[in-house]
């Protein structure tokens, strides 16, 4: 059954590609999309997930691994319900909003290698084995890289392709090693808990480190974050929605996996991989404020998101090593359901974020404003995202951070976190309101070109999905409990299935739905209430008051770089905004222009120059690259015989 | 009875206390100011005006005011007034009662840029700058009565001042409750934050935000903001003034005294500080914060 579904979304999806120009074939392939989903989820709908996990294998003619073993556990399951939705969703916003007649050059490319992302990424959750694992880690490594560089004509997209390629592959050369030192413990490839007795604290750390460092290269945590901005600002909407949504999700999947296996026993693991979230999400959202692309602000807020997910992870890890099942529930409880309230309320914001981007032609946030009008629809859809983003209540995004802070307010010293998150939380609330204010509200900065409207059918009911899922699990989280629990008590003892408390001991989310449905009852009576008093009066309608002035433009609005300025300042330190300030010298100034701009410190102050100056001092080993094919031979030859003789030496 | 009673004043009660700082602020400047109901009667008059809205503001704008109120009545269904108990508790409400008032500001901030005016923009700016601030210091306090009375129900948790133990108790918080009372002068936006009766719109915060709001909008809007005060001055009595007698029609009397004592306390400060310059506010937020880290401090060592 589960090899069904995995062969339909792996194997039936890419097949599509084959077919040519037409709209037909781009339909085809997202029925096919649609098809392998639902297979996917009857599969997810039909295990039941006790603490055993269910496997399957192939003989496999490799030679470190003879099998091809496949299975699905909980904590699986939890990672591929958003693979088995957010790809569907958005493939079908993809047949309006990437029509292949309007893109014949690459629309089949894209269409290709987004279902070969789907299917790697459903793969990479159901290995059970390093070498497997690694294979379909590349593979979705390698489509993402294709899509996000589908525009590749551009200089910039291209770049921005470059630094994904770059940084993938550093994550991967450390699963490399992590994977060649497990085996080492373990004797084999297989996903299997480490044995304590096997390996010494040294190692055991330096396992963790390198699966942290590994898989946060992917999933974007702080410092390693560099190649996500721009790799998501680049790429198609409904791209950008899949890896944000989903992809980041394989780097916590990763994560979550390998600490289970790791038989991890000293208190600060936890408490450094708290800290280093708490780091990822500050730093992420106030990288987010200083943001004036649409899409790149919300990348760096996908930094901020999966920064509160590894704080989740950080404490439930805590808790595991200082023997504490309240913080272990409640802190993998909340990660996880983080991980699918963001793959619900990214994906919804990215995919809106691309119907911004169809009406103005740009994705410059200071040339937008008033799109509430033209684009109402759109315009509650983002609202609810927004909402849902800032983990305010009624919206998922509250369950999931509520979970969070009662686990830092019930461990030993994780209060501080609960004080970051709630920093957090302000900044994502500043955050929002500056993007949603700045594209719907008010009035337009520049003059529109041609009539900006509400998108087609195709795109937007799928963000209507979404935003269905937003609210469903804001007002009834608990909806997600018996599987987030049985996930929790797999990861904790991946073995046997550990006997953990139910969330309704400490999480009373019954409360939660009640006062979210109190809260809409009674906001909306008062709303309607208020509408019917304002029509019987008959509202004047005027002119916004301008404080006096008689001759307002809409340049005179605040812009989204005014809004987020003083926070921007407040954490100059580290933003390091570069504006470019005129002088005005004379009385009647000269036409002058201003620039402000937040770069990526980490990218553009460390990762470019390092690495510029590597390739300068890498230009000697020029003279190596001749082009000519029997050097090449005779290098690997040299370096096989090196090799070899190494191996003997050590008596391999 | 009990739970009768908290409505009643949550509801009823606000706007007297803008009435009560008024009167303190007028008797300091030797004036004999307006008559402690003004507030009623403001509210009565904008009820029954009309309203003129701008032509470029879309729903948010009408509904921003509604949320508003309903989000912070909420919140102040959650606070215990005096000893009594919190109509609604539960585990883990703490953190339902930071963000309610989060949503509040949400739709506040956002009504203001669907204005399209700059100085709406501006104070909304400030508005969600400043709470970046304030948010660290409710939590911080929050930490401190979570770890002193080991509950997570602001019903139960908000008693812990009442049989406080040991001096390290005591030390925490005296130093949250400094800490909770600039948290009430930042967020109901008084002086030395914010200035609420200045006709300078460049230099205010929550007032400019809410300049194109007219009719029962404002109206909306001050009661809202009054409840505001109100119910963040009962989460600062808890820790200034822990105070139980037994008898049920003495501890309410207690605690409307306690309450009226905050406004004058609010009027006076007002009176005798002066405005801080806007970009001198965010330190004394920040040493609001490190007073409530201080007093956690002590706690966890």
């Amino acid at each position: 059954m589960f090899a069904a579904a995995l062969a339909l979304v792996a194997g039936g999806v890419p097949a599509c590609c084959l077919s040519r120009h037409s709209v037909r074939a781009q339909r085809a392939t997202s029925v096919l999309m649609v098809l392998g989903s639902l297979l996917g989820w009857c599969g997810l709908a039909m295990a039941s997930f006790g603490t055993s996990a269910v496997e399957a294998g192939l003989p496999w003619h490799l030679p470190w691994e003879q099998r091809l073993s496949i299975g699905l556990d909980a904590i699986g399951a939890v990672f591929l319900i958003p693979v088995f939705t957010v790809p569907m969703l958005g493939s079908i916003y993809g047949l309006a909003y990437w029509r292949q007649g309007d893109h014949p050059e690459n629309g089949r490319g894209v269409g290709l290698f987004y279902g070969l992302l789907a299917g790697s990424m459903a793969l990479v959750v159901l290995a059970r084995n390093a070498i497997l694992f690694l294979i379909v880690w590349e593979l979705m490594a390698l489509a993402a890289f294709f899509l996000a560089g589908a525009e590749h004509e551009k200089a910039e997209v291209r770049r921005a392709g470059w630094i994904y390629l770059v940084a993938t592959h550093a994550g991967t050369l450390c699963l490399l090693a992590l994977f060649a030192l497990m085996r080492q413990a373990s004797g084999g490839f297989a996903f299997g808990v480490l044995d304590a007795g096997a390996l010494t604290p040294g190692m055991v750390t330096l396992l963790f480190i390198l699966s942290v460092v590994g898989f946060g290269f992917k999933a974007g945590l702080m410092p390693l974050h560099v190649w996500l901005p721009g790799a998501h600002a680049n790429a198609p909407s409904h791209v950008s929605a899949v890896m944000s949504g989903v992809m980041l999700k394989m780097g916590v999947y990763g994560m979550v996996r390998m600490i289970s296996l790791l038989p991890i026993s000293e208190a600060w693991n936890g408490g450094a991989l708290l800290a280093v979230g708490a780091v990822t999400g500050i730093l992420g959202i106030a990288f987010a404020i200083g943001q004036n692309d649409i899409k790149r602000l919300l990348a760096y807020s996908s930094i901020e998101n999966i920064g509160i997910i590894c704080m989740g992870i950080g404490m439930a890890l805590l808790g595991r090593t200082l023997h504490r099942a309240d913080l272990v529930l409640l802190g993998l409880g909340g990660a996880l359901l983080h991980v699918w309230n963001h793959s619900l309320f990214k994906s919804l914001l990215f995919l809106n974020s691309g119907a911004i981007i169809h009406a103005v032609h740009s994705r410059e946030m200071n040339r937008m404003g008033g799109l509430a009008k033209p684009m109402p629809q759109t315009a509650w859809l983002f609202l609810i995202g927004a909402v849902a983003i800032c983990g305010l209540p009624p919206l998922n995004g509250f369950a999931s951070e509520w979970l969070i802070y009662l686990g830092l307010f019930q461990g030993p010293t994780t209060g501080v976190g609960a004080v970051a998150l709630a920093l957090i939380g302000a900044l994502a609330l500043a955050c929002f309101v500056k993007i949603y204010g700045m594209v719907f509200l008010g009035t337009a900065r520049d003059p529109l070109h041609g009539e900006p409207h509400d998108p087609s059918a195709a795109m937007r009911h799928p963000m209507a999905l979404l935003a269905a899922g937003c609210v469903v699990l804001g007002f009834l989280p608990h909806l997600g409990f018996p599987l987030l629990h049985a996930a929790a008590s797999q990861w904790l003892d991946p073995a046997g299935g550990a006997a953990l408390p139910e969330f309704e001991e400490f999480a009373p989310a019954q409360w939660i739905s009640a006062v979210a449905v109190g809260l809409v009852a009674a906001a909306g009576l008062g709303y309607a209430l208020l509408r019917r008093r304002i029509r019987r009066t008959d509202a004047a309608v005027g002119a916004t008051w301008g404080c006096g002035y008689a001759q307002p433009t809409p340049r005179m609005q605040y812009t989204g770089s005014s809004f987020g300025d003083v926070l921007v300042g407040l954490f100059g330190w580290v933003l390091r905004p570069r504006t470019s300030r005129p002088a005005l010298k004379k009385l009647f100034p000269d036409r002058v222009e201003f620039a402000c701009e937040v770069q990526d410190t980490v990218l553009h102050g460390l990762v470019l120059p390092v690495f510029r100056r590597a390739a300068a001092a890498m230009m000697k080993l020029r003279r190596l690259q001749q082009g000519r094919l029997d050097l090449y031979l005779l290098y690997l030859l040299v370096i096989l015989i090196v090799l070899l003789s190494w191996g003997r030496h050590l008596g391999l | 009875m009990n739970m009768f009673i908290h409505l009643v004043l949550m509801l009823a009660m606000p706007p007297l206390l803008l009435g009560v700082i008024n009167k303190t602020k007028a008797l300091f400047a030797g004036r004999k100011g307006p008559p402690l109901l003004q507030s009623y009667y403001d509210l009565i008059k904008l009820a029954r005006k009309s309203v003129v809205i701008s032509r470029t503001t879309t729903w948010i704008f009408i509904a921003a005011p509604v949320v508003t109120l309903t989000s912070i009545a909420m919140a102040g269904l959650l606070v215990p007034l005096g000893p009594f108990g919190a109509p609604v508790s539960f585990t883990g409400d703490l953190i339902l009662f930071a963000y309610l008032l989060a949503v509040g500001r949400f739709f506040t901030t956002a009504a203001a840029l669907d204005t399209g005016s700059s100085f709406e923009g501006m104070g909304a700016a400030r508005e969600v700058t400043f709470a970046c601030l304030s948010e660290p210091i409710l939590f911080f306090a929050l930490l401190v009565l979570a770890r002193i009375s080991g509950s997570l129900a602001l019903g139960d948790l908000l008693h812990a001042p009442l049989d406080a133990g040991g001096q390290g108790d005591i030390a925490s918080l005296v130093l949250v409750a400094i800490g909770l009372f600039i948290l009430l002068l930042a967020e109901n936006s008084r002086i030395p934050v914010d200035d609420p009766n200045t006709h300078l719109e460049l230099t205010m915060i929550h007032e400019v935000m809410v300049l194109d709001h007219s009719g029962p909008l404002l109206g909306l809007i001050l009661y809202g903001a009054s409840i505001k005060l109100f119910v963040i001055g009962a989460v600062l009595l808890h820790v200034l003034f822990p105070f139980q007698s037994g008898s049920a029609l003495l501890d309410w009397g207690v605690f409307v005294a306690e309450m009226l004592g905050v406004a004058v306390a609010v009027g006076v400060v007002e009176s005798t500080m002066a405005r801080l310059q806007m970009r001198h506010v965010p330190y004394l937020l920040i040493a609001a914060i490190l007073f409530c880290a201080f007093g956690f401090v002590l706690l966890v060592r």
